[in-house]
C-alpha cells in the first residue's frame, strides 16, 4: 500500500460524497460515519452520464450493497466492486481509502494501476 | 368475388358512432361500403360528459372518434347534413342538401329530442335545452346577461342541469311536476333525503308544480306561472322535462312506431321493414325507450351482429345507474320501487349525515331485486352484482346497507364473482374478459382500459375493474407493493404522518424508528421534503445534507455536463429594467448562457460548482432571492399583465401573482407546483393548464386546481368562483397543505386528483365543507411555512461551513477538465462528444 494523504476527516460530508484529486485522478470519498470501514473510493467520472458527478450522489443501499445513486441518470454503482448495478457491463474504478489519525488517506498505487489496466475508459489524467 | 352492399346509417351519435366503430373492428367489415347522415356540425361525442365542457372540456376533447377514423375506414361522412327522407320501395335516402343514396341496409340512430312541455311562452327568449354542444353556447351566453335560472325537470337530467346553472353562477331553481325529484327511480323516502341535500346547495326546489304560462318577467327577463297561481321570476327557463325519440322520418316511411313514439324493434334490433334497423335512444324494445347510453350501445353490437352474419339478440338491458349530482351520490338499481311479487323491503335512514338506503328482497329473502341509495352510494357494485348476477344474498340481507361499524366485511369481494359477472356495462365487459387480458400480460387500470375498453364510458365502473385487477394480480403471485422502497415499507401519505405525530426530525430517527437498512435516493429525498415541508429547517443543516439530490445539495439544477444552472425568482414575471441589467450584468461576467425559460424567468446556465456562490452572491446584492428551480416547490406563479394595461383586464392578475408567489416561494411539496393568474377569461397566463390557477371576472376569482402541462397534459378543474382574495387564499392554502401531506413521491396534483377516491367533490368537501375539520390544521401548516421562509441562497452564502462544498475538489483548487464549452449563436454550450475529441486532439497538438 502506497498512502496518498488527502485532506482532514473534517473535510468529508457524513453520509455523502466530496471529489479530491489524487494524482491527477478524480476520486470520489463517501463517507458513513457509524459504518466499520467509514470511507469508501471509487473513480468519480460516471461513465453512462459521461461527467464527473459521482461524489454528488447519494449513498444508500440496495439488496445489501452499499452504493451511490449517479445524480445524472440515478444509476446505482456498488462503492466496494464498482459494479453497475443496471448494466454489468459497466464499472467504474475502485480505491483503498482509510482514516489514519483524523487524516483520509487513498492508496495512489491501486489508483493508477486500475487507472492503467482499466486503459483510463476516460480522458481523466490531467493536472 | 362478391360485391359490396351499401349500408347508410342515419345520425352519428353516440350509439351510431358505437355502431361504426363496432362495424370496422368486426371481421366481416369489408362487405359493405358505408355512408352515414350526421346532422350536427361535428361528428359523435359525448354527450353522457357534456355537462364537463363548463368546466373547460373543449368540443374536441369530448369527441368520440379518433382523428382520421372516417378515412382510414372508408367511411364517408355527410358533416351537417340531415337524412330526409327514405324511399324504401327504391331504397333510397334522401338529404335535407339534396344527396341520395340508394342503400341495401339502413340503420337508424337518430337519439332523440329533449320535450319541452307546450306552455304558452316556452320559445320565449332565454328558454333552452340541453342537449347538444350548441345548446351548451346557448346556455353559456344566456348565463352572461341573466341572474336566475330554472331547470323544468327534477330528474337525472334535470339536476345535472341544475348543475350547471349553479356553476355558471346563477341563482338556480328546480321546477318539478312530481311530488318528488327523481321520481323515476326513486321512492318517496329517497326523493326527500335527495331534495333536502340538493336545498342544502343552495338549489330551491319547487315540486308538484304545474307550469301553465311563462310571460313577460318584472325583475328578470321571464316569469313562470303555475297552475297554483304562483309565480317566479326567472332568466333562463331550462327544459329538462324528458326526452322524445326522434321518429319522424321512419313514422313518414311507414314503419311501425309505439303509440307514444319510438321505432318498434324486434330482439334483431331490426325494425318492421327487414332492410332497417333501428339503435339507441330511437329505438322502442318491448314497449320501451332507453334513456340511457349502455343498451344503445348493446342495441349497436347486436346489429352489428346481425349485420356480419354473426350471434347476437337485444333481450333488454339494466338501467340501474349511480351519479353524482351537484356532490351527492345517487344510485337505483333493478326493481327499486318494490312492484314485484311479494318483494320484501328493507331501509335505512339516518337523518344526521343525510343517508337514505333501501333493499328490495325476493319474497324467498334470497335473491336481491333493487336498492335505492342516497347521500352515499359505496355500495353499489357490490349490490348490482348481487342483483345482475343472481347471487345468494347472506342471511341478513340489511347488513349489506347497515353502516358496518365493526372490522367485518360485507363487501362482495370480486373473487366472488362470476366469469360471467359483466363488470363494465357500457362496452359489456364482463369479469372472465378482464380476467384474460390480466393474463396476457395486461397489468395496470391503463392497460385494461386499452386492451378491453372497460371504464372508457361513463367510468362507473372504475372502482370495481381496479379491485378485480389487484384481486387477480395477488392470485398470481404478484405483490401489490405500495412500498416506497426497500428501506420504508409506507407510502409518502403514511411516512409524512409519521414524521408529524412522532416529531421526527432527523433521517437517522426516522429510519431507526420505521425503517431498515441505510436508505436510498428514493426514501433520502423524499424524507428531506417531508422534513422540509413539516419543519422547514435549512436544507443544508448537517444532519439533511446526505438526503438532498444534487440539485437541492448544490441549490442549482446540474446539466448533462455537470455544471449547474442559475434560476433566480422573477416574481409574476414582472422585472425592471435594472434587475434585466443586473441579471445582463452577471451572466456577461460569468459567461453564461443565457435563455428566457417557459416559466417567465431567465435561465442562466453553465456555472462551475465555485462560481454558484460567486454569482449568488452578486444577484443577491442586486436584489434577487432563490426561484427554486431545484427543489421539489413552487416554480413561477406565470401572469397575463391584466387590468393594469390590457384593455379587457378585469383585476390585477400581476398584483396578485406576485403576493400568491411571495406567499408559497420555499414551499416544499412531493413534485413541484406551478400557479398562473389571468385577468380575464381569454386566459393569457394560460391558468388551467397549472396546479393552482386563478382567472379574474367580475365577481371575484375563480380558482382552478390540479392542471398539469408537461408529459400528460390535464385541464385544471374549476374548484370555485366568484371568490374575493381571503376566501382564495384559505382556499390555496388548505388544497396545497393536502396535497403535501397526502401525495405520492413525485405525484403532480394532476395525478393526485386523478387517483383520489371522490375525486374533484371530495376534494371540494374537504376543503370547502371542512368535511374532515381539517381546515385550520392545514392553514397552520401552511403558516408555517410562509412564517419561517428563507431565501436558502442568502444563507448559504452568509455560512462559511455550508459553503465548503462549493468546490469541484476538497484538496485542489483545480477545476473539473471534463467541461468544456463551444460557442454556438454568440453563446457557450457544452460541447459534444465529437467536438471534445477534436479538441482533445487540438490540445494534444
Ligand atoms: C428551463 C425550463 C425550460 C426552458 O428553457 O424554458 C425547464 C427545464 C427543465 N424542466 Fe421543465 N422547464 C421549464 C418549464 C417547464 C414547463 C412550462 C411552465 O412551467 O409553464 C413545463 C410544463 C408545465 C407543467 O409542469 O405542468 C415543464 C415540464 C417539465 C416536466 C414534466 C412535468 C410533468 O408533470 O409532466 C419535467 C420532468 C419532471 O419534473 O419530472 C421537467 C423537468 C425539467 C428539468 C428539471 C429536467 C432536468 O431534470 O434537468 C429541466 C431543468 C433545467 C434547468 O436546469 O433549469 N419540466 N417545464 C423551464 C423552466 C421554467 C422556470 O422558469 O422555472
Ligand atoms: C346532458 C346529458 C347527460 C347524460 N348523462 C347520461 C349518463 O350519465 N348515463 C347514460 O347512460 N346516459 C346519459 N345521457 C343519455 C345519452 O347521452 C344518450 O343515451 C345517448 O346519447 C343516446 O345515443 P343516440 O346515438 O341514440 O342519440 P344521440 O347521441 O342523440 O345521437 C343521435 C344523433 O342523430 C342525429 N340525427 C337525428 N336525426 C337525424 C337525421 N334525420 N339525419 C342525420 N342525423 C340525425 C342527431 O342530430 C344526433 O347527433 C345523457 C344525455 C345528456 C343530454
Ligand atoms: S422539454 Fe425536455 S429538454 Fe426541454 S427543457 Fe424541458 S426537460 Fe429539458
Ligand atoms: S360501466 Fe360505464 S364505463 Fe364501465
Amino acid at each position: 500500500m502506497q498512502w496518498t494523504d488527502v485532506c482532514s476527516v473534517s473535510d468529508l460530508q457524513e453520509n455523502s460524497g466530496v471529489c479530491a484529486l489524487v494524482n491527477g485522478v478524480q476520486v470520489a470519498i463517501f463517507y458513513l460515519p457509524t459504518d466499520e470501514q467509514g470511507v469508501y473510493a471509487i473513480n468519480n467520472y460516471d461513465p453512462i452520464g459521461k461527467a464527473n458527478v459521482l461524489s454528488r450522489g447519494i449513498i444508500g443501499d440496495i439488496k445489501g450493497h452499499k452504493v451511490v445513486a449517479s445524480p445524472l441518470y440515478k444509476e446505482h454503482f456498488d462503492l466496494q466492486t464498482g459494479a453497475c448495478l443496471e448494466d454489468d457491463t459497466v464499472t467504474v474504478p475502485v480505491y483503498a481509502c482509510q482514516i489514519e489519525n483524523g487524516r483520509v488517506q487513498v492508496d495512489t498505487h491501486l489508483v493508477a494501476l486500475i487507472e492503467n489496466s482499466t486503459n483510463a475508459q476516460q480522458q481523466g489524467v490531467s493536472a | 368475388m362478391s360485391i359490396k352492399q351499401t349500408l347508410v346509417v342515419i345520425g352519428n351519435g353516440m350509439v351510431g358512432q358505437h355502431f361504426l366503430a363496432s362495424l370496422v373492428a368486426s371481421p366481416a367489415q369489408d362487405q359493405y361500403d358505408i355512408v352515414t347522415f350526421c346532422e350536427e356540425p361535428r361528428p359523435a361525442y359525448d354527450r353522457v360528459h357534456l355537462s364537463a365542457f363548463f368546466s373547460g372540456t373543449t368540443a374536441k376533447e369530448l369527441s368520440l372518434v379518433e382523428d382520421g377514423f372516417f378515412e382510414q375506414n372508408g367511411i364517408t361522412i355527410h358533416l351537417g347534413d340531415k337524412a330526409a327522407t327514405i324511399d324504401r320501395a327504391a331504397k333510397i335516402v334522401t338529404s335535407a342538401k339534396g344527396v341520395t343514396i340508394r342503400y341495401d341496409k339502413l340503420v337508424l340512430a337518430t337519439g332523440s329530442y329533449p320535450f319541452v312541455p307546450p306552455v304558452e311562452g316556452h320559445d320565449r327568449a332565454q328558454c333552452l335545452v340541453y342537449r347538444t354542444i350548441e345548446d351548451l353556447e346557448a346556455m353559456t351566453a344566456a348565463a352572461k346577461t341573466g341572474r336566475v335560472g330554472t331547470v323544468v325537470g327534477g330528474g337525472l337530467l334535470g339536476l345535472e342541469a341544475a348543475k350547471a346553472l349553479k356553476d355558471l353562477g346563477l341563482e338556480t331553481h328546480i321546477v318539478e311536476f312530481a311530488p318528488r325529484l327523481m321520481a323515476v327511480q326513486l321512492d318517496e323516502a329517497g326523493g326527500a333525503m335527495l331534495r333536502r341535500k340538493i336545498e342544502d346547495l343552495g338549489v330551491i326546489v319547487h315540486t308538484g308544480k304545474n307550469t301553465s304560462l311563462i310571460t313577460d318577467g318584472e325583475t328578470c327577463v321571464n316569469k313562470m306561472c303555475f297552475a297554483d297561481g304562483e309565480e317566479l321570476e326567472t332568466d333562463m327557463v331550462l327544459f329538462s322535462a324528458g326526452i322524445r325519440p326522434r321518429d319522424d322520418i321512419a313514422r313518414a316511411c311507414g314503419l311501425e312506431v309505439g303509440q307514444r313514439g319510438g321505432i318498434v324493434i324486434d330482439n334483431d334490433c331490426k325494425t318492421s321493414d327487414p332492410d332497417i334497423y333501428a339503435i339507441g335512444e330511437c329505438a322502442l324494445w318491448n314497449g320501451m325507450i332507453y334513456g340511457l347510453v349502455a343498451p344503445g350501445y348493446a342495441m349497436a353490437r347486436t346489429a352489428v351482429a346481425n349485420l356480419t352474419g354473426q350471434e347476437g339478440s337485444f333481450t333488454g338491458a339494466d338501467m340501474s345507474t349511480k351519479l353524482k349530482l351537484m356532490g351527492v351520490d345517487v344510485a337505483s338499481i333493478g326493481d327499486a320501487h318494490a312492484r314485484s311479487q311479494g318483494a320484501m323491503v328493507y331501509s335505512y335512514q339516518n337523518g344526521a349525515d343525510e343517508i337514505y338506503k333501501r333493499l328490495v328482497v325476493s319474497a324467498d329473502g334470497k335473491k336481491l331485486l333493487g336498492a335505492v341509495l342516497v347521500g352515499e352510494a359505496s355500495g353499489y357494485s357490490t349490490l348490482l352484482q348481487y342483483c345482475l348476477n343472481g347471487i345468494e344474498l347472506p342471511e341478513n340481507p340489511d347488513a349489506l346497507i347497515l353502516p358496518h361499524r365493526s372490522d367485518e366485511s360485507v363487501g362482495l369481494g370480486p373473487d366472488a364473482l362470476p366469469a360471467s359477472a359483466v363488470i363494465c356495462s357500457c362496452y359489456n365487459v364482463s369479469k372472465g374478459n378482464i380476467c384474460s387480458a390480466i393474463e396476457t400480460g395486461c397489468t395496470t387500470v391503463d392497460g385494461l382500459k386499452k386492451e378491453t375498453q372497460a371504464s372508457t364510458g361513463c367510468g362507473g365502473c372504475s372502482a370495481l375493474l381496479k379491485s378485480v385487477l389487484n384481486s387477480e394480480l395477488a392470485k398470481q403471485g404478484y405483490e401489490v407493493n405500495t412500498d416506497l422502497c426497500e428501506h420504508f415499507a409506507y407510502t409518502r401519505q403514511e411516512l409524512h404522518a409519521l414524521v408529524r405525530v412522532g416529531q421526527i426530525k432527523t433521517f437517522d430517527d426516522l429510519l431507526a424508528k420505521h425503517g431498515k437498512g441505510l436508505g436510498c435516493e428514493i426514501c433520502k429525498p423524499v424524507a428531506g421534503n417531508i422534513f422540509a415541508s413539516q419543519w422547514n429547517e435549512h436544507i443544508l443543516e448537517k444532519s439533511h445534507t446526505g438526503l438532498q439530490d444534487t440539485n437541492d445539495t448544490f441549490l442549482a439544477n446540474m446539466q448533462k455536463d455537470g455544471t449547474y444552472s442559475v434560476v433566480p425568482r422573477i416574481t409574476g414575471g414582472e422585472i425592471s429594467p435594472d434587475m434585466l441589467i443586473a441579471l445582463g450584468q452577471v451572466g456577461k461576467k460569468y459567461k453564461l448562457y443565457t435563455k428566457i425559460t417557459g416559466g417567465q424567468r431567465v435561465d442562466l446556465f453553465g456555472a462551475t460548482l465555485e462560481q454558484l456562490p460567486l454569482i449568488w452572491k452578486e444577484l443577491i446584492d442586486a436584489g434577487f432571492e432563490s426561484g427554486h428551480a431545484y427543489g421539489k416547490s413552487l416554480r413561477t406563479v406565470k401572469s397575463c399583465v391584466g387590468s393594469s394595461w390590457c384593455r379587457y383586464g378585469v383585476d390585477d392578475s400581476v398584483g396578485l401573482a406576485i403576493e400568491l408567489e411571495n406567499r408559497y416561494k420555499g414551499l416544499r411539496s412531493p413534485h413541484k407546483i406551478k400557479f398562473a393568474v389571468s385577468g380575464c377569461t381569454r386566459e393569457c397566463a394560460e391558468a388551467q393548464s397549472k396546479d393552482i390557477g386563478i382567472i379574474a371576472t367580475e365577481n371575484g376569482w375563480n380558482l382552478y386546481v390540479c392542471g398539469n402541462g408537461g408529459m400528460k397534459p390535464r385541464h385544471a378543474d374549476l374548484f370555485a368562483t366568484g371568490l374575493d382574495k381571503a376566501t382564495l387564499i384559505k382556499y390555496i392554502d388548505r388544497v396545497l397543505s393536502f396535497y403535501v401531506r397526502t401525495a405520492d413521491r413525485l405525484q403532480r396534483t394532476s395525478v393526485w386528483m386523478e387517483n383520489m377516491e371522490g375525486g374533484l367533490d371530495y376534494l371540494k368537501s374537504v376543503i370547502i365543507d371542512d368535511k374532515l375539520g381539517l381546515g385550520e390544521q392545514l392553514e397552520q401548516q401552511m403558516q408555517h411555512v410562509i412564517d419561517t421562509y428563507h431565501c436558502e441562497w442568502k444563507t448559504t452564502i452568509e455560512d462559511a461551513s455550508k459553503l465548503k462544498r462549493f468546490h469541484h475538489f476538497i484538496n485542489s483548487d483545480a477545476t473539473d477538465d471534463n467541461v468544456v464549452f463551444v460557442e454556438e449563436r454568440g453563446q457557450i454550450r457544452p460541447a459534444r462528444d465529437d467536438e471534445r475529441k477534436q479538441f482533445n486532439l487540438v490540445e494534444v497538438a
